[in-house]
């Protein structure tokens, strides 16, 4: 790498050698810099969660409902457990949809148009701005229905996860060495015997990451849930009307002048950021033991 | 497994010779088979479907203002909810301008990030930078929104804007750009933000691409003396040309839809009087998250949705475009080996 050196004769030792040494280092040192940069935001950002969210934490967080206006007291727990709600059942609903159509991409439509049509759609989706999947389940949904409502919010968060969930269960099945499809079908064993027995079980490390990183991706969404979902002041398991949740009470809160709902934002943020981090921890090291 | 496997131990050469007729086991095997393939191939489908319908959908609803503005609602400053007069100008010139600003930023960046990833990490270091590299994608953009209002855009007005307001303030063009008031909410920091959070997604692709530029090209380059910085600039970066732009159109899509942290410190104002990138603007995901709500159903509502269906088709065709570079990169890397 920097082998004209301290040996070369000093001929050599031209301006234009020095200068290219000198540019090198230029650069690399940029290149340092710019991953300092981005080291920097993370700590920078996960420094003011932890601090200001722990602040805003108190025992009241989890068993009391969001304070009106401009008052003090109250938690988070008809948001905190809305979230929860509304993120498991589009978990539930996304992930065999994603997982089915992950099978037929890695297992019947490796080539042939509509394998690739759904991949390029897919991975477009995939990146797709979420507030647009909120406005199409707006008009699909709560305008029909003329209600605001969880139901429309968990579909939303479902359409979400489903592109994330095909993408990793394809992927996860294309690892998969094709001696065991082979082995399978040695043994006379039907195709999809040898989907669902074989491959997806080599896989399913892989596939519940993907499902992991899908529920981390929906946990923090805000933009589908704003004309979905929408938001309620008060407790409720009743899908059919507005629900609270996490995003849009932090939304809400942060945005408001008083203290006291800007501190419970912050520790709706910590909340978040903290459960969308371990997800994302999970996720990479179930990957790695199993790969 | 093992149970299923004996309850179809039929393979075709048993079945021919012992058994003249087709047993039902098998039958209904082929028939779970047929089922299977349906099924997985409906999920697949409805995935094609899905985008069908969105755009359907957003046409359906944006109808009465296309109907009622056409074209024209590209151009038209004009937004104004009692007088029922919408152009989106305003909001696409905040989206594309926030876009630009974040591109700006973060190819540079994520270009040394990966330059620093694959060429001059020590080994034991690379896998955690580069986890925590990818941590800053996966914080929710809430978050950043919620943190650059109230922690970043008064620490940029003190430290940044206010002394380039001073520095530039009468330079005939930068000046313009830097006016207004240096209160650390509008487009400029809406830029910053959105750099941070698309940076991960662009350094993540250069990082896989220059990884499959083929060692024997850079042993080359260093056997006949070049430096390091040489090597990746003439030879990494050419090689890998396609798929870096198409890592940074990942990125612009993502920069295009991102919502929640551009609505926090944007400043959802409505107003195109000068080019300054310090006053509080507008952008379709800002105007969408802000306005969609609460607007009346009608000519309102239909010009919020025209708006995302603009914002749909945008980021729609720079994240195909992105798709094509990606994928014809790994198509030559197929063909080679």
């Amino acid at each position: 790498m920097n082998a004209v050196t301290e040996t070369a004769a000093p001929d050599y030792r031209l301006p234009m050698h020095r200068r290219r040494k000198l540019v090198n280092i230029v650069a690399l040192s940029l290149s340092l810099a710019a991953m300092a940069f981005g080291l920097i935001w993370l700590i920078w950002i996960l420094w003011d969660t932890l601090l200001l969210g722990v602040k805003g934490l108190g025992a009241t967080t989890f068993l009391q409902d969001t304070p009106p206006p401009n008052s003090e007291g109250g938690g988070l727990r008809n948001a905190i457990v809305g979230s929860l709600v509304m993120v498991s059942s589009a978990t539930a609903i996304g992930t065999p949809i994603g997982v089915l159509a992950g099978i037929y991409l890695a297992e019947y439509g490796q080539r042939g148009w509509l394998g690739n049509l759904t991949r390029f759609i897919n991975d477009i989706l995939l990146s797709a701005p979420s507030i647009v999947i909120g406005l199409f389940v707006y008009t699909v949904i709560v305008a029909q229905t003329r209600t605001f409502s969880a139901f429309a919010g968990i579909i939303a968060l479902a359409l979400i996860v489903i592109p994330v969930v095909i993408r990793t269960t394809e992927n996860m099945l294309s690892l998969i060495p094709n001696a065991l499809r082979e082995a399978t079908f040695a043994l006379g064993a039907p195709k999809w015997v040898m989907i669902w027995r074989v491959t997806l079980k080599a896989a399913r490390a892989g596939v519940v990451t993907g499902v992991l990183l899908a529920l981390a991706r929906i946990a923090g969404e805000t933009a589908p849930l704003l004309f979905t979902a929408l938001s309620n002041q008060f407790f409720t398991l009743n899908l059919g009307e507005p629900m609270a949740n996490l995003p849009v009470t932090i939304f809400k809160f942060a945005m408001s002048p008083f203290a006291n709902w800007q501190a419970m934002a912050w520790a709706g943020v910590f909340l978040i950021t903290i459960g969308v981090l371990t997800l994302n921890i999970l996720a990479r090291v179930l990957f790695r033991q199993k790969h | 497994m093992d149970a299923t496997l004996s309850e179809n131990p039929f393979s075709k050469e048993a079945q021919t010779v012992q058994m003249p007729e087709e047993p039902p086991l098998r039958r209904s095997g082929r028939l779970a088979d047929v089922v299977f393939l349906n099924v997985t191939r409906g999920a697949a489908i409805l995935t094609l479907l899905l985008l069908a319908a969105i755009i359907v959908s957003l046409v359906i609803g944006a109808w009465p203002s296309i109907r009622e503005f056409g074209p024209r609602f590209l151009w038209t400053a004009e937004w104004d909810p009692v007088q029922e007069k919408f152009g989106g100008l305003v909001m696409i010139y905040g989206t594309l301008m926030t876009s630009l600003i974040a591109l700006i930023i973060a190819v540079p960046v994520s270009f040394g990030i990966a330059l620093f990833l694959t060429e001059l990490s020590p080994k034991w270091l690379k896998r955690p930078l580069g986890t925590a590299i990818e941590l800053l994608a996966a914080i929710p953009s809430i978050v950043y929104g919620m943190w650059g209002l109230l922690v970043f855009s008064p620490i940029l007005a003190r430290y940044v804007q206010q002394p380039m307001q001073a520095a530039f303030g009468d330079v005939p063009v930068l000046g313009a750009l830097f006016s207004g008031a240096p209160v650390g909410i509008g487009i400029l920091s809406a830029g910053i933000i959105l750099a941070i959070m698309i940076i991960p997604f662009i350094a993540a692709v250069m990082r896989d691409v220059f990884e499959v530029t083929p060692p024997m090209l850079k042993e080359s380059a260093y056997g006949v003396g070049a430096t390091t910085w040489e090597v990746v600039w003439r030879v990494v970066l050419p090689y890998t040309k396609a798929g870096v732009i198409g890592g940074v159109m990942l990125g612009l899509g993502r920069a295009l839809g991102e919502t929640m942290a551009v609505t926090f410190v944007i400043g959802n104002f409505n107003q195109l009087n000068n080019l300054s990138l310090f006053e509080a603007a507008n952008s379709i995901t800002s105007a969408l998250a802000n306005e969609f709500a609460e607007a009346t159903p009608g000519l309102h509502e239909a010009s919020l949705i025209y708006l995302g269906l603009i914002l749909f088709f945008i980021t729609c065709v720079v994240l195909g475009f992105s798709k094509y570079l990606l994928m014809r990169l790994k198509r030559r890397e197929g063909s080679r080996t």
